[in-house]
């Protein structure tokens, strides 16, 4: 074996120029990273933090912990995602006409890729899974969801997938061929590099986090209720994220069986989405639609549960039409597998399929329709205080609706022959994304962040962090929606008509006013940690909440709840205040835990590296990595030192302790 | 433009769109402003749907901000009424409102959707005005290449790149297909879009009614050079039309060689107008078999349904149709796997039998 082979053999396409070693602007980024990092590690070090990190939050099964982790990975994302998005903005507001701008096609269109996908998958999944994690089992009054080794490793297999999306940045290259890496385009003939396998495996691993994690969400909330909750007790919150984990199971393994068949093409040379030898890409089509339209209502459902939660707290009143709620959220999750061709109507399936298809669109508004009147009928004859997640829920409404009415449109086959792939869509699903998913994240964040810390937010910067989203988001987009309108397409990468560009320098300056919401959001967490010692809340109950999670401490001991609570009514927190519970301060009994285990990092780690291996054809990597994998997934599966008693005296220390930070708060 | 700018502006969804709506004044958006008698119609709809719809959203939205208003804590003197939360007659409104405006749209969804449906043939040149009998109409053949249209009207055997050039009032029918990418024929004068898709063919019926030049672009992502992939849209008079034919006329010859030439990707192809055109190009572009030597898809598609015939089971696998297939990655011996670059732009190709990297 020569030389150059037995170096292909162990590195395989991973070669100096993997690096980007004759690109000041990404070495540049590079190094501010490189020192960041090196900076938080050395900090960690110094403060001898990394054995608190390691036992308390990386090895930690306890949902709340998990939740959290979910939430500050989403963040973290959520800037990397927002700089594509600022560079984009940048590129179209400059490249008209003889100006070519300072991406060329080949950087911008792994931009838009990487900005879709981190969007969607590691930021909008990550906080949408982190609070159903933290809040739900505290609702249902349980102690931990149903699996919680199971949730770790959910939670850290999401985390590798999201390095290896990072890691594309400084290690080759990542995708460019749009979110959902089309075929045929990301076929081998036509993306041979390794954007497309990063692309592929990053979902791959992180995608069995979310399949595991949805399983586990749907089996706690069916099986672990506190006694007295009946389905129709549940809070809404609960009932959204039960329906958007049950599509989650059921739609995750069509996007996991799609990807394995475009990986055989790849890999083996199958010909499942090819153009020759029998394959159909349109078939790809299909299949990443019938997962991505579900998808949209995987991530708004339990938002649309954060709104219900909040609107009922701050106008002091129950919820409006539970019920009606519930069979609304149902409906739709239905009806949400019956509406995926509506993304390809131009593919001309012929008048009558798409009829179809765009009417079943159509009939889904009428249940979002009703879940709208709801919320305003709650605010009917409440007495509603504007704290910053009411005003989150008035923000959504007046944009949100907007966003619904362009959808129906483009329901409308003939109308979306003409707006199809235009800006317009573009702003359309900006519109409900952020309107609807972003406005209803940062509520939720908002409104059950004391229950997590103990203190509130800083409210200066999050009423900062709500109006440059909220005015940013209108004059980012509005144009858009014009632009679209004049027929302008999406993922251009320069244009020529120059009377363009007026539209796409307030969009740009629209996105710049989203950048002066997002510092406000971190600089609304910073501030409350500077700050905690005025924010704090002693009571566990800071905004006079209705639902479980406020009965207990902030934050919440690691049993939740020293007693199981026994549920009565919907709103079971405001009904056993009003019937003027008491904490019980005596006969505490020991509580069954589950153990922390190191199994999860150890698996993700092993499922990272199989990954590396297969996307730069380091086979052996790959071989040896997979069958380690396999070794210690089986291995764990003897480790029966799993659980724990928390000690009825530790019980009653704790409680004690609340009791008396009550008493000295009150 | 002014009048028929200004009922869209008024529903337009948000006073906050004032900005734009300054903007708008001096902007052409094709597609509430078209040429073409299909996309009018598409526009109308867009309008008539958007009306609908706000019937139900203005009143939410109005309702969203005087509640908020009304009963924020503040205004003690409101009716704070915390047990409030369920009313069957106002649920009835509730579900029944969205219904009975998604009755209607439904309802016209599904009658547009047929006689919009861009496979079906013309009835009519515009408003009132229907094809007369016996008219047959022009056939244009559209191939989306990486990164240009090339056009083949088989009746006059001319061809052009990146230029269509159609007579006014004229029913047109357009077959179209493509050679490597999913791509999108999108003519928002003249009658919105459809995909061009290799091995498919895809059918737009449409008409112009106004002569002047407007743009069409491809709609769906295709790699590097999508977004330079335009073609100039000129409507002419019947006499300009022949001109035009005419002037193609001189133009060179699209054989076999110059199609496989113009097939390699290529970024801001010039417009090209084509004197002759080879017989059945698009048949062999639709089925995938230019290049000489290789068999065309449908002939293999109808020789393995003939030699299956009976037989339970898929047929046997047939060679290639379009060029090689590459090496797929496990079977690359180490020699073969290449380098994985990080780069921000790759090299302009050597030289000029070297292709442009697809994306």
């Amino acid at each position: 074996m020569s030389e150059h082979s037995l170096q292909k053999t162990i590195f395989g396409r991973l070669t100096l120029e993997s690096f980007p070693i004759h690109e000041p602007i990404l070495l540049v980024t590079f190094i501010v990273v490189a020192l960041l990092g090196l900076g938080i590690l050395a900090a960690l070090t110094y403060f001898r933090l990394w054995g608190y990190l390691w036992k308390e939050w990386f090895t930690s099964v306890d949902h709340k912990r998990i939740g959290i982790m979910y939430v500050i990975l989403g963040i973290v994302m959520l800037l990397r995602g927002f700089a594509d998005a600022l560079m984009m903005r940048a590129q179209q507001a400059v490249a008209f006409g003889p100006n070519e701008g300072y991406l060329p096609p080949h950087h911008y269109d792994q931009i838009f890729t990487a900005h879709g996908t981190i969007m969607i998958f590691f930021v909008a999944i990550p906080l949408v899974v982190g609070l159903i994690n933290f809040v739900m089992p505290l609702q249902i009054g349980a102690r931990d969801v149903a699996f919680p080794f199971l949730n770790n490793l959910s939670f850290w297999l999401t985390v590798s997938g999201a390095a290896l999306v990072m890691m594309s940045l400084f290690v080759g290259e990542f995708a460019r061929t749009g979110w959902l890496s089309y075929a045929p385009l990301a076929g081998l003939e036509y993306s041979p590099d390794t954007g497309v396998d990063y692309y592929l495996w990053a979902l791959q691993i992180a995608g069995v986090g979310t399949t595991l994690s949805a399983i586990n969400m749907v089996a706690t909330i069916i099986k672990m209720r506190a006694p007295g909750m009946t389905m129709m007790k549940m809070p809404v919150f609960c009932w959204t994220a039960l329906c958007s984990n049950v599509l989650a199971v059921a739609i995750f393994p069509i996007l996991t069986a799609a990807f394995a068949m475009m990986i055989l093409d790849r890999y083996i040379g199958t010909h499942f989405f090819t153009n020759d030898m029998g394959g159909s890409p349109m078939m790809y089509w299909n299949l990443v639609w019938v997962w991505g339209h579900p998808e949209v209502y995987v991530l708004v459902l339990p938002v649309f549960g954060i709104y219900s939660e909040v609107t009922s707290t701050f106008t002091g009143k129950r919820l409006f039409g539970y019920s009606s709620m519930v069979y609304a959220t149902v409906v739709i999750t239905i009806l949400s597998y019956l509406v995926w061709l509506h993304h390809f109507f131009t593919m001309g399936s012929g008048a009558s399929v798409n009829s179809f298809f765009g009417i079943a669109t159509m009939v889904i508004s009428i249940p979002t329709g009703a879940k709208i009147f709801n919320w305003l009928f709650t605010m009917y004859r409440g007495r509603i205080r504007f704290e910053l997640p009411m005003m989150w829920v008035v923000a959504f409404m007046l944009t949100f609706v907007v966003g619904g009415m362009t959808g129906v449109l483009l329901a409308v086959p003939p109308a979306d022959f003409v707006l199809h792939n235009s800006l317009f869509l573009v702003a359309h699903f900006h519109n409900v994304i952020i309107g609807g998913v972003v406005f209803g994240l940062l509520a939720g964040i908002t409104y059950w962040f004391p229950k997590a810390f103990g203190f509130k937010l800083d409210p200066f910067w999050g009423k900062v962090s709500f109006w440059g989203w909220v005015i940013g988001y209108w004059i980012a987009w509005t144009p858009m929606y014009v632009a679209g309108l004049m027929g302008v397409t999406r993922r251009l990468n320069h244009l020529d008509d120059v009377t363009l560009q007026p539209y796409f320098v307030v969009a740009a300056i629209g996105a710049l006013i989203i950048l002066v919401g997002i510092l406000g959001t971190v600089m609304s967490i910073v501030m409350g940690i500077v700050r905690r010692q005025q924010l704090r809340d002693v009571t566990g109950d800071p905004w006079d909440g209705r639902t479980l999670e406020w009965s207990t401490s902030s934050p919440p001991p690691a049993y939740n709840f020293a007693f199981t609570p026994v549920v009565h009514d919907l709103d079971a927190w405001y009904d056993m205040k009003e019937r003027g519970y008491k904490r019980p301060a005596g006969g505490f009994r020991p509580i069954h835990m589950p153990r922390n285990t190191g199994a999860g990092v150890y698996l993700s780690v092993l499922a990272l590296a199989p990954g590396f291996g297969m996307i730069w054809y380091m086979w052996w990597l790959a071989a040896i990595s997979a069958i380690g994998l396999l070794v210690v997934a089986i291995g764990h599966t003897f480790n029966y030192n799993r659980d724990y008693f928390i000690s009825a005296s530790d019980v009653a220390r704790t409680e004690g302790e609340r009791g008396r930070l009550t008493a000295a708060g009150a | 433009m002014r009048e028929r700018l200004i009922p869209m502006l008024r529903r337009l969804p948000r006073a906050a769109t004032i900005i734009p709506m300054v903007m708008l004044a001096g902007c052409d958006m094709v597609v509430m402003n078209p040429t073409g008698d299909i996309a009018i119609q598409q526009r109308n709809l867009i309008l008539i749907a958007t009306g609908l719809m706000l019937l139900i959203i203005v009143p939410v939205m109005i309702l969203t901000i005087l509640f908020a208003w009304r009963y924020r804590a503040s205004n003690t003197k409101a009716t704070y009424d915390p047990r409030f939360d369920h009313s069957m007659s106002l649920e009835l409104v509730i579900w029944s409102c969205p219904l009975l405006i998604i009755i209607c749209l439904g309802a016209i969804t599904w009658s547009s959707t047929h006689l919009l449906d861009p496979f079906r043939p013309l009835d009519r040149i515009a408003a009132g005005k229907p094809v007369p009998p016996g008219t047959k109409p022009l056939e244009i053949q559209v191939v989306a290449l990486d990164w240009k249209w090339l056009f083949i009207y088989p009746a006059q055997g001319v061809a052009t790149v990146n230029e269509l050039a159609l007579p006014v009032d004229v029913p047109v029918r357009f077959s179209i297909t493509s050679s490597t990418q999913m791509n999108t024929f999108y003519a928002p004068t003249l009658a919105g879009m459809i995909y061009a898709m290799p091995g498919m063919r895809s059918e737009l019926n449409a008409v112009l009614n106004a002569p002047g030049d407007s743009w069409g672009y491809s709609a769906n992502y295709t790699g590097a050079g999508f977004s330079d992939m335009r073609f100039r849209l000129r409507g002419l008079d019947a006499a300009g039309f022949e001109d035009w034919i005419r002037q193609a006329k001189t133009g060179g010859a699209l054989d076999t060689n110059e199609y496989l030439a113009l097939d390699r990707p290529s970024i801001r192809a010039p417009v090209m107008r084509f004197g002759t055109v080879a017989d059945g190009l698009f048949y062999r572009a639709l089925n995938r078999c230019v290049e000489p030597g290789t068999p065309c898809a449908a002939e293999v598609m109808a020789r393995d349904m003939e030699r299956m015939r009976g037989k339970p089971g898929m047929p046997p696998s047939h060679g290639g149709t379009h060029g090689s297939a590459p090496t797929p990655a496990l079977l690359k011996p180490p020699e073969e796997k290449g380098s994985g670059p990080n780069i921000t732009a790759p090299q302009p190709p050597a030289g000029p039998d070297q292709r442009i990297p697809h994306n």
